[in-house]
């Protein structure tokens, strides 16, 4: 499963390269762009994402002790988690849209540097968009294992599934922790969260 | 995949060991410190990450080979990013023009 | 040494029957079959773009195709022989094939898997052909942004998520290779006995995980960029076009390494077996293998010496491309040093592996030229650099395929293939090979640009030998086309091991039974463990 990860690491790591070159070349209009997100939603979405960590790594745990029932509600309340996540990014994306700040032909954007902050929110929507992507798969996947689990399907000597979702799961998590201060905490000093 | 059970004690402490973190995280960023802004939420973020790598995804019980390839993954990140940052960087520096 | 023997019964061919059982088989032998039906197929569509640009170059005018043909003509040559036939080709056929049976396993660590790749190798296979059919692409396999992303009309999206879509096929083959020789080799099998073509799998395959993500994040972007209008790459609206050409590249270049060091490791094998010594220095060709995969991930640069980026950038890539340059050189001293004292043969695979060592040497060779700044400004986007990098892909990595088809042939059909026509073809390709390239090193050296349908009167004479040459080299890979079909029907039948080789795979028959083995092997010798000649010293590892 770490080599899959891998394969991860370095598909999303293009999607970061692009954001640090485009970072380090247009910084002003960056700051002002990461200005529009709201901060308060971004933290609540992290810690969010923590508990559902923390609920998907009793999961495991529940599984590898072989409690059937703590696993399949453990594997439930990470799935709850990461739709409220997911509700959060929709909540945000709605007021990007109703902003304009979503690029293409009706971005429009009221600060400096308007075409250097439209690059700011390609790489926002990209990003989060496939974050967003590989948790709704994670999700998916979840509901699948709790479904085979509530089956009886799982014990103490046979949990590879959950493990591996684990690990999938807590991937898509540390993505996340990147992605948080990248974009929305850029000169965070400079004004109060949100716009 | 390791054989033996973390105790859940220990979760519970990383639990809110990565909320404080992300609590500081956000607190440092509404505090100018200039260039430095950048490379403590960087610190921050890594800390969280070898957190849940180690003990949310039990790396820290993985045999050697394991850790070999979480390491590669990222060092071969560092790699394109580094490198392709070298060019970005240094585009400026000879003072000729083209 | 080669020997006839009575009809076997009982192997993977014959043990089931029905296309069904071979479009749901998770047989890895039955997967390479179909793996070497599809990439054939690629070959000769690829081939058959080459052919109209080689028809177009005869005259020096643009007069069989209009220009924006022509660039669609080049692009889809490009990205089907790249990421439709070479990526895929020795791995996912004589590696699929080759793999479990060289470590004494009875499958792949994940049979299904190696199925779903199929599948979605076909998958990313059919958007390039609807591509073609189409209208095709026509911005060179590069893709190089903003023409891709935002001006040019043709089927970029499409392609790109072909791309996409095909590079999991690779990632999911190099994943499945990378566990099963971590965790399913025979008893007895360490590291160090491993053969080398396994060694060259396994660096193969490290490239295809940490590379292909990468592309399949760009080709990402850029459909988007061109679906949403989402500025990316665009300097109009802010982008870096040399942003895409560093992300294209960081795994482009690793790519050209996928494409040869399977290769590397089937003329390993054959040079092994026809000289009937093990290979000179084996313990350095296998970490040659790797170190050619690590260091291929540090210097793609090199594309880009002309492109904006920074001196100072190409500078540390233009001194590490001759670092990456010592592998590869160190494997060539190492085969030419096994022939030393050996018992030499000369059927046909071990012509494909002299082949291989002459042209891949001279294509290497060429490739510090350009990998000196001052040299790639001039031919930069020439055809020196074309005729550079066909030298290693055709000279190098496709007679690599062919030796290892003409070896293994035996042991994938249970038929021999005839030895004469089979001599016969590869004399031709060799010449015809050579006659359409090297041609090709003058032209660039001269000036003549690359994709261009139109060159100066002064370039025709060379253009005209080029195009003969593509002429006898068609030829010469038609052939085994046809006796390969033919030896399916009227081939002697094979003896398990043919050639007299070491090796696991010669311990069973010829075809395999679908468990591949029927008592699992222990190995308690190194590889290729021949009888001493004087002067030979076998040493246990």
């Amino acid at each position: 499963m770490w080599l899959f990860l891998v394969t991860e690491i370095m598909f999303f790591g293009g999607m970061f390269t692009a954001y640090i070159v485009y970072r380090s070349l247009y910084p002003n209009a960056f700051v002002a762009a990461s200005h529009t997100l709201d901060i308060t939603m971004g933290a609540i979405n992290t810690a969010v994402l923590i508990c559902s960590s923390l609920s998907m790594a009793l999961a495991v745990n529940a599984a590898q002790l072989g409690r059937r029932k703590s696993l399949v509600w453990f594997l439930i309340l990470t799935i709850l988690l990461g739709s409220v996540f997911l509700g959060i990014k929709a909540v945000e994306y709605h007021d990007k849209f109703v902003h304009h700040h979503v690029p293409g032909a009706s971005f429009h954007f009221e600060g400096p540097e308007p075409q250097n902050a439209q690059l700011f929110f390609s790489i926002y929507f990209g990003a989060t968009g496939l974050h967003a992507l590989h948790m709704i798969i994670g999700i998916v996947l979840l509901a699948i294992l709790a479904i085979r689990a509530q089956r009886g399907r799982f014990s103490s000597e046979y949990y590879t599934p959950i493990d591996m979702t684990g690990l999938y799961w807590h991937f898509v998590d540390i993505v996340w922790i990147f992605l948080f201060p990248l974009l929305y905490l850029l000169g965070g000093h400079l004004q109060g969260g949100g716009h | 995949m390791s054989g033996h059970a973390e105790s859940r004690k220990v979760y519970y402490a990383i639990f809110g060991a990565l909320l404080a973190l992300t609590y500081l995280t956000v607190a440092v960023a509404r505090i100018d410190l200039g260039r430095l802004n950048t490379i403590v939420a960087l610190t921050i973020a890594v800390t969280k990450a070898v957190l849940v790598v180690l003990f949310f995804m039990h790396v820290r019980h993985s045999n050697r080979l394991t850790k070999l390839v979480v390491v590669g993954g990222f060092v071969w990140l560092a790699l394109l990013i580094g490198l392709t940052m070298l060019d970005v960087t240094s585009r400026n520096w000879l003072a000729i023009p083209g | 040494m080669i020997t006839e023997a009575p009809v076997d019964t009982g192997n993977y061919i014959t043990s089931h029957y029905g296309i069904k059982s071979w479009l749901l088989t998770v047989d890895h032998k039955r997967i390479a079959l179909l793996y070497l039906i599809a990439i054939t197929f690629f070959f000769f569509l690829g081939g058959a773009f080459a052919v109209m640009i080689r028809l177009e170059l005869l005259t020096p005018q643009g007069d069989l195709f209009q220009s924006e043909t022509y660039n669609k003509l080049f692009t889809m040559h490009g990205i089907i022989m790249i990421f439709f036939f070479l990526v895929p080709s020795i791995p996912a056929t004589l590696g699929n094939f080759l793999v479990p049976l060289m470590i004494g396993a009875r499958d792949l660590a994940f049979p299904r898997l190696n199925l779903a790749s199929w599948y979605i190798f076909i998958v990313g296979g059919c958007f390039s052909v609807f591509a073609a059919i189409f209208g095709g692409v026509d911005t060179g396999w590069t893709f190089y942004t903003p023409y891709s992303s935002t001006y040019s009309n043709t089927w970029v999206t499409v392609t790109a998520m072909g791309i996409f879509i095909t590079g999991f096929s690779s990632i999911l083959t190099g994943l499945n290779f990378i566990v099963t020789i971590h965790t399913m080799r025979a008893p007895g099998l360490s590291w160090f006995r491993l053969p080398l073509f396994i060694w060259s799998h396994y660096a193969t395959s490290l490239i295809m995980i940490l590379g292909t993500p990468v592309v399949a994040v760009t080709m990402l972007l850029v459909g988007l960029e061109r679906m949403f209008r989402v500025p990316i790459f665009d300097p109009a609206l802010g982008g870096d076009p040399v942003l895409f050409q560093h992300l294209f590249w960081f795994y482009s270049h690793p790519a050209v390494y996928i494409m040869i060091l399977p290769a590397m490791g089937v003329v390993s094998e054959l040079v092994a077996a026809s000289t009937r010594k093990p290979v000179f220095g084996y313990k350095v060709v296998a970490f040659a293998s790797i170190a050619i995969a690590v260091f291929g991930f540090l210097v793609w640069g090199h594309h880009m010496f002309v492109s904006g980026q920074s001196v100072y950038a190409s500078l540390v890539f233009s001194f590490l491309s001759y670092a990456v340059a010592i592998p590869s050189a160190v494997k060539v001293f190492n085969w030419t040093a096994t022939m030393h004292k050996g018992s030499n043969s000369y059927h046909t695979p071990m012509l494909y592996a002299f082949g291989f060592i002459g042209l891949f040497t001279i294509g290497g060779l060429t490739g510090l030229f350009v990998a000196a700044l001052g040299v790639d400004v001039h031919v930069h986007d020439t055809y020196f650099v074309i005729a550079h990098f066909h030298y290693i892909m055709v000279g190098g990595a496709i007679m690599g395929y062919l030796g290892g088809l003409h070896f293994w042939w035996p042991k994938i059909t249970g038929r021999l293939y005839p030895e004469l026509p089979a001599k016969l073809s590869a004399f031709t390709i060799f010449v015809g090979f050579n006659l359409t390239f090297f041609p090709q090193f003058v032209l660039g050296y001269l000036g003549m640009p690359r994709r261009y349908h139109a060159y100066p009167e002064e370039f025709q004479v060379l253009n005209v030998m080029s195009t003969a040459g593509a002429s006898i080299l068609a030829f010469g890979y038609a052939l085994p086309m046809l006796y390969f079909l033919w030896s399916l029907k009227w081939g002697k039948h094979a003896s398990p091991n043919p050639w007299g080789a070491k090796g696991l795979e010669w311990l069973t028959t010829s075809p395999p039974p679908t468990e591949n083995f029927k008592e699992m092997p222990v190995v308690t010798e190194p590889a290729y463990a021949y009888a001493p000649h004087k002067g030979v010293k076998v040493v246990d590892v």
